[in-house]
């Protein structure tokens, strides 16, 4: 592994980093496509500060950048305060037309310049370590390196000053207010880092990566854990694992860097996804399944218990009675059998003891239908679990 | 050049009549389609699918080895689909809002899509030029069977829509309704999501990924504006779009360096503005002068309350009054008093004021209705 590459790696994983924390807040507030509209927006920004500085490494092109972003954030707000139109519409609105005034302006003023969209759309990893930064002829490193590193100090350094008020304003905006946190300036506050991320790491990466470092390993870690510092631990786990296994992939297949990270940023997702215990696809379709069953068992019981004739209650009957499938009425009396409540004599079902107490507990939560009357029933109701 | 001349422009050459048709007819079939995806609150389902229809067109080319745009569109069309019907299993399945969603099968699919592109770039022999007209958009690559291409899908485009119109409307407005009626929702659901990513996937030709989700929406939020009918609402958005589409074409032909993608949506969020600000119902600008001339009212009504209270009990209703009387509720303005004046409620003589019979008629009768409300 050369030099360059470790550069590399590292550069990627930092932006991971700095992108996974104020993307956990973003997913969490349900703004994740904010992100998405100042990675665009942020466009004019750079082209107003290169037509002002004539030099794309000035500071203030990150500044205004950073500034256009937040201005994309309050123009979001401003539209939908009209109540014209819906929030997502908003955002639909902003950012294409500040893009498109990006487009046209490189278009129309500074074409011969090194400024073109698929740059900063796509962003190039694979050339920062040859952007580096020398003082008094020594070698400092790259220039990612400095401006993504002082981005994620800020952005930690803030997140561990505020997270009490950010955790609180999070999950509870009323309580953060009486409790006089401003949410406005938490909301800026967030806002502003997402957005100097962005530009931070747009350069390096990419405005497509940025978004997808963003959302993709805090919706990965939304999934595995109900913790707030967890969900941010893991997120920026998933993060740095996508950026140096994406970075391999994409050596290995001479490709995008970029574009690897987010695929694997989206395999991670996938799996997460699929197999998330509790929360993933799987475990939701199981538990969906086991629900029905039990749903079933106790419309069976409810029929068991308002029919004593025998005829209504022999097993092929209720087959054809209450139209189930044979494999589901055999899961269903199986389950009622290991649950005993009921037996079955001479293919003749019958209520245990157990079994009518249960009915009698379930007919009446369903005639009062109050919680608390299933408080007490809810052992008896997962009937999966004993 | 003057309009009459590029009028005649637009008729005589080939490449400028085919772009403006196909912008025209693209801006129609996404306005229209824009504004059910705008009542359906999936405003930014536009910008995730357009992204992830990248794959697609990569994958599409790396199978078949052809650049066909009919295959690629297919390919995008599929991939497009796969990232709805994604999207929703996660916001259907698990806790992520749709936000997340959205953002995550958009940068994600976009990324797979580039991760693509670079890859086929790499390839030896592959003749790869071209591909990436769809990030951005060319307009001025447009063919006349692309128009053709388009004509025919807007064409199917609006029977669907006119076969299964009463549908689409009780599912856009409630769902449950449509429901408990027995029609199948899901069927509609996927016709008209389906209608919506192939209108984005059509467009991607004309102006690029990120600028074909301001298409679907700028026309549908301006139309939005001047009626609550749906019926006129789409109509509305068809025109606008195509309205963007032509002047867009025309500003961007006019100048060198200016690609139509971005003048079009430009154009369409002019569009939009214009209708925030100056339509009738809703606009901001008729809002803030209906809110002002309330306050006015109701600071008339509350100057002829005080005024009705202070001669209330005495026996000569019209008995003149010092004005700075008035100034113990702080109830006038000059203005207003003028106002009351002009509307023979009150008489003004130098300094004193007096209650006409009309005057005192209206606020008995605003006195009693103030009093029914409460």
């Amino acid at each position: 592994m050369s030099s360059a590459q470790l550069e590399i790696q590292l550069i990627a994983s930092l932006v991971a980093i700095a992108c996974a924390i104020p993307g956990t807040f973003l997913v969490l507030r349900k703004m994740a496509m904010i992100s998405d509209a100042i990675s665009h927006s942020i466009l004019p920004g750079i082209v107003v500060g290169f037509f002002i500085t004539q030099d794309l490494n000035s500071p203030l092109l990150i500044l205004l950048a950073a500034l256009t972003g937040v201005l994309t954030v309050v123009l979001v707000e401003k539209i939908q305060q009209t109540k014209l139109v819906k929030e997502d519409t908003a955002i639909g609105l902003v950012f294409p037309a500040l893009f498109s005034i990006g487009v046209i302006m490189i278009a129309k003023y500074a074409n011969d310049v090194h400024l073109d969209i698929d740059a900063v759309l796509l962003g190039e990893l694979a050339f920062t370590p040859f952007d580096r930064i020398y003082y008094d002829g020594l070698d400092l490193g790259p220039k990612s390196l400095w401006v993504i590193g002082v981005i994620l100090v800020l952005t930690l350094t803030l997140l561990f000053a505020f997270y009490k008020e950010l955790k609180m304003s999070t999950f509870d905006a009323g309580l953060a207010t009486s409790l006089g946190f401003s949410p406005a300036i938490i909301h800026y506050g967030l806002m502003s880092v997402a957005s100097v991320t962005t530009v931070g790491a747009f350069d390096a990466v990419g405005a497509i990566l940025v978004v997808a470092l963003m959302i993709a390993p805090a919706a990965s870690a939304y999934l595995l854990t109900t913790n707030l510092t967890k969900m941010i631990v893991l997120a920026c786990f998933f993060g740095v694992f996508s950026a140096i296994a994406g970075y391999w992939a994409a050596n290995y297949l001479d490709a995008s860097i970029a574009g690897s990270i987010a695929t694997m940023l989206g395999v991670v997702f996938f799996i997460v996804y699929l197999f998330a215990p509790s929360k993933g696809l799987i475990a939701v379709l199981y538990r969906e399944k086991q629900q029905r069953i039990e749903v079933s068992l106790i419309t069976f019981i409810l029929h068991l218990k308002n029919h004593q004739e025998v005829e209504e209650r022999h097993v092929n009957h209720l087959n054809e009675h209450i139209n189930w499938q044979k494999v589901r009425s055999k899961t269903v009396l199986n389950l009622g059998l290991k649950n005993n409540l009921f037996i079955i004599d001479n293919d003749v079902v019958s209520l245990t003891e157990k079994g009518n107490e249960f009915t009698i507990k379930a007919i009446d939560y369903i005639i009062t239908n109050e919680d608390a009357q299933i408080e007490d029933m809810k052992d008896d109701f997962f009937l999966f679990r004993g | 050049m003057d309009i009459l001349e590029y009028i005649k422009l637009v008729f005589s050459d080939y490449t400028l009549r085919t772009i403006t048709l196909g912008t025209a007819i693209l801006g129609g079939v996404t306005g229209m389609l824009g504004s059910f995806a705008v009542l359906r609150k999936q405003s930014l389902l536009g910008d995730a699918i357009s992204h992830a229809a990248l794959p697609g067109i990569a994958l599409a080319f790396l199978i078949t080895g052809s650049k066909d745009t009919n295959v690629l569109l297919i390919g995008a069309l599929i991939s497009g689909l796969v990232g709805t019907f994604w999207i929703r299993g996660i916001t259907t399945k698990t806790h992520l809002k749709s936000d997340t969603a959205l953002g995550l099968i958009l940068s994600v699919f976009f990324g797979f899509g580039i991760l693509l592109l670079t890859f086929i770039q790499k390839q030896p022999n592959a003749n790869q030029a071209g591909l990436d007209k769809y990030l951005f958009g060319q307009a001025a690559t447009l063919v006349e069977s692309d128009v053709w291409l388009m004509s025919i899908i807007t064409g199917l485009c609006l029977i669907v829509l006119l076969l299964f119109w009463k549908e689409f409307k009780i599912l856009l407005f409630d769902k449950d309704y449509a429901h408990t009626l027995g029609f199948n929702v899901k069927f509609i659901d996927i016709l008209i999501t389906t209608f919506i990513v192939l209108a984005i996937v059509l467009g991607l030709q004309t102006v690029g990924v990120v600028l074909m989700s301001a298409m679907l929406l700028a026309p549908a939020a301006a139309a939005r504006q001047w009626t609550n009918s749906l019926g006129i609402m789409v109509f509305l958005a068809a025109i606008i779009g195509a309205a963007a589409g032509v002047f867009g074409t025309a500003i961007s032909s006019t100048q060198n360096n200016l690609s139509t993608g971005p003048v079009i949506v430009l154009v369409a969020s002019v569009f939009v503005l214009f209708s925030f600000i100056f339509s009738p119902k809703r606009g901001l600008l008729f809002r803030q002068i209906r809110l002002i001339q309330n306050r006015n009212d109701l600071e008339l009504q509350k100057t002829l309350t005080f005024m009705y209270h202070i001669v209330e009990d005495h026996e000569d209703v019209s008995h003149p009054h010092a004005i700075k009387i008035l100034n113990n509720f702080q109830g006038y303005s000059r203005k207003g008093l003028q106002k009351l004046v002009s509307k023979n409620y009150v008489i003004l003589q130098g300094e004193m004021w007096s209650l006409t019979p009309e005057g005192v008629e209206a606020a008995t009768n605003m006195y009693n209705q103030n009093l029914k409300d409460e």
